[in-house]
């Protein structure tokens, strides 16, 4: 099989408008996570990160927009300029687009939104990012709950390989709107301070809000200095329930010895996880069990929801793109609001950021409808 | 363009009031709405299943055209790769009306859950325990060569081995659905020609 990397790559957060502003605050242990008080998404007072207006907006017009865009789709735009201007590459129908989102332009929804309702369909939603930038084939929508931004990777990459493309810009991005809160919220799922995950206090997510993009390719000659091969990557189901985690793990258990047999190595090759934690009980618990299950609870692990929050189906390529400057920087980062273990298996917690040279690391996630999705990438450059 | 070594296995159509496989009208019904058709098939069918009830009608639509497809599969390994092109706004609409008011006082986890169009894959993977790989695309319509590549990746690369593909659209009341299994032996050549043509006939 051919070999498949991910290159150019762009975060717009709460930190900034590039990966290394993000990398940077990381590095430091400093959150993106700030209380919101917006009674328009909910009544009370919530944790989120947050992608600033004005700076959005003025960032969006140095694009120079011919009309109206919504408020996601300026975040996905000036994300993917960036990664589109980086690459240098040129359009042609030997590059393709996967857009990762899990609900798109759901505020267009609201009565008080001035954009027309049928906004809300996601293939509108990729149909302006393709006419934006002219791409010469129709934008793919992803939209499988958490695990998009991950399982897009892997979709790029299948994609690649069936020789439909040579290169795929994947851009991910969700927002933080009423819809989304006022969902978690009647799970009583969201936790009313900065998330702890894996943690003994933990008592549930923050949403938080990024749009980020990468080129996925096959070409050696487009690659930077933090650039990974995907070497494995695995989707399985739970088959247990549509809301909650499944107790034994098995989804996310078969998707990571999925993930490994496609790459050929054992648990001890792998350097680093980059997990989901999304700080509720039931799920942190159900990727203790997975991991064990897999003989990884002795590898070094974070979750960088206490940085972002739960940026939805931007997170697996978020959590993607600053695990590919880990490993470049050899640096394993803090699982941030973490102090004590509070799940029932062992696991190897990083508490403070530490210098470790490493080449591989697991990314994985889990999601509503009993989705799983596990990959490993491998560094390029050592 | 079509795939040496595999097959369309079978097909099925649910849509206008009838549900059809391989071509042949398996059940129809005069009902107007969605809600009382599925209902009619999901007796006709005999279908024994609680959860049937508490689905939206994405989950229920999928479910059952998986549930003729699926009913005597014994293929563990069957892969699910479906699209659509309203994605769940049938029940996104739900939710929006619930949480216009009272400053989203009224939203229920029951609806919210069904916001994601991946949750009818998770149904259909619960029925038939399928512990597979599920992927949910959405295009302006459907596009047999993008899902043809996707499931041939997942054959070739053996993470799968047979995919249960297709189209499962539900918006403002209207239903349209043509889902195929794809195996080493079926009945018809695995050809983007072939679906494009078994799509429109029905």
């Amino acid at each position: 099989m051919s070999n498949i990397y991910l290159s150019h790559n762009n975060i717009v957060s709460a930190y900034g408008f590039d990966s290394a502003s993000a990398v940077d605050s990381i590095k430091n242990e400093v959150s993106g996570l700030s209380l919101v008080d917006d009674s328009k998404i909910l009544p009370n007072p919530f944790y989120s990160s947050l992608i600033a207006q004005d700076n959005l907006s003025k960032a969006f017009q140095k694009l120079n927009p011919q009309e109206d865009y919504t408020r996601l789709e300026q975040i996905l735009l000036v994300s993917l300029a960036n990664t589109l201007k980086e690459s240098g590459l040129e359009l042609t129908d030997r590059v393709g687009l996967i857009v990762s989102t899990t609900k798109g332009n759901i505020d267009v929804l609201d009565a008080d939104n001035p954009f027309d309702q049928n906004r809300a369909y996601l293939s509108e939603l990729g149909k302006k990012i393709e006419t934006f930038f002219g791409f010469k084939n129709e934008a793919i929508v992803l939209s499988n709950a958490c695990v998009s931004g991950v399982l897009a990777l892997a979709v790029a990459k299948r994609f690649i390989h069936q020789k439909r493309y040579d290169h795929v810009f994947v851009v991910a991005g969700d927002l933080v709107s009423q819809f989304i809160l006022t969902g978690f919220n009647s799970f009583q799922a969201l936790s009313e301070l900065p998330c702890r995950p894996f943690c003994k206090t933990r008592a549930g997510i923050n949403i938080g809000e990024v749009g980020c993009s990468v080129l996925v390719t096959k070409d050696e000659d487009h690659l930077v200095n933090e650039s990974v091969r995907i070497i494995g990557e695995a989707s399985c189901n739970d088959a247990n329930h549509i809301s909650g985690p499944s107790r034994t793990g098995e989804g996310l258990y078969r998707s990571v010895v999925s993930a490994m047999n496609q790459a050929n190595i054992e648990a001890e090759a792998i350097d680093y996880i980059s997990a989901h934690g999304t700080a509720t009980m039931f799920n942190d618990e159900m990727e203790a069990i997975a991991f064990n299950r897999a003989y990884l609870q002795d590898t070094p692990l974070n979750s960088l929801k206490g940085y972002f929050g739960h940026t939805l189906g931007a997170s697996g390529l978020l959590e993607t793109i600053i695990g590919m400057y880990s490993l470049h920087s050899n640096t394993l980062f803090a699982s941030l609001g973490f102090q004590e273990l509070g799940v029932s298996q062992p696991l190897n917690i990083i508490t403070e950021t530490t210098a470790k040279e490493s080449s591989i690391f697991l990314k994985t996630a889990s999601g509503f409808g009993g989705c799983n999705t596990a990959a490993i990438f491998q560094k390029v450059n050592s | 363009m079509s795939t040496p070594g595999y097959h369309i296995k079978s097909y099925c159509h649910i849509s206008n009031g009838k549900i059809s496989k391989n071509g042949e009208v398996l059940f129809s019904d005069d009902s107007e709405e969605f809600p009382a058709f599925i209902k009619a098939a999901y007796k006709h069918f005999e279908t024994d299943y609680s959860k049937f009830f508490k689905m939206d009608n994405l989950s229920k639509l999928a479910f059952m055209g998986a549930e003729v497809l699926l009913k005597d599969n014994n293929e563990e390994n069957t892969a699910l790769v479906l699209s659509n092109s309203a994605s769940s706004l049938d029940t996104d609409r739900k939710h929006q009306d619930a949480i216009s008011d009272q400053s989203g006082a009224y939203a229920s986890p029951a609806v919210f859950v069904y916001t994601l169009p991946n949750i009818c894959m998770g149904e259909i993977s619960i029925r038939h325990k399928l512990y597979s790989e599920n992927s949910f695309f959405i295009f302006a319509e459907f596009n047999p060569h993008l899902l043809s590549d996707y499931a041939n990746d997942l054959l070739e690369t053996g993470k799968a081995n047979e995919v249960l593909c297709g189209w499962v659209d539900y918006d403002k009341g209207k239903y349209d659905a043509f889902l195929y299994v794809i195996a080493k032996k079926g009945l018809l050549p695995f050809d983007t020609g072939e679906l494009t043509k078994l799509y429109r006939t029905k």
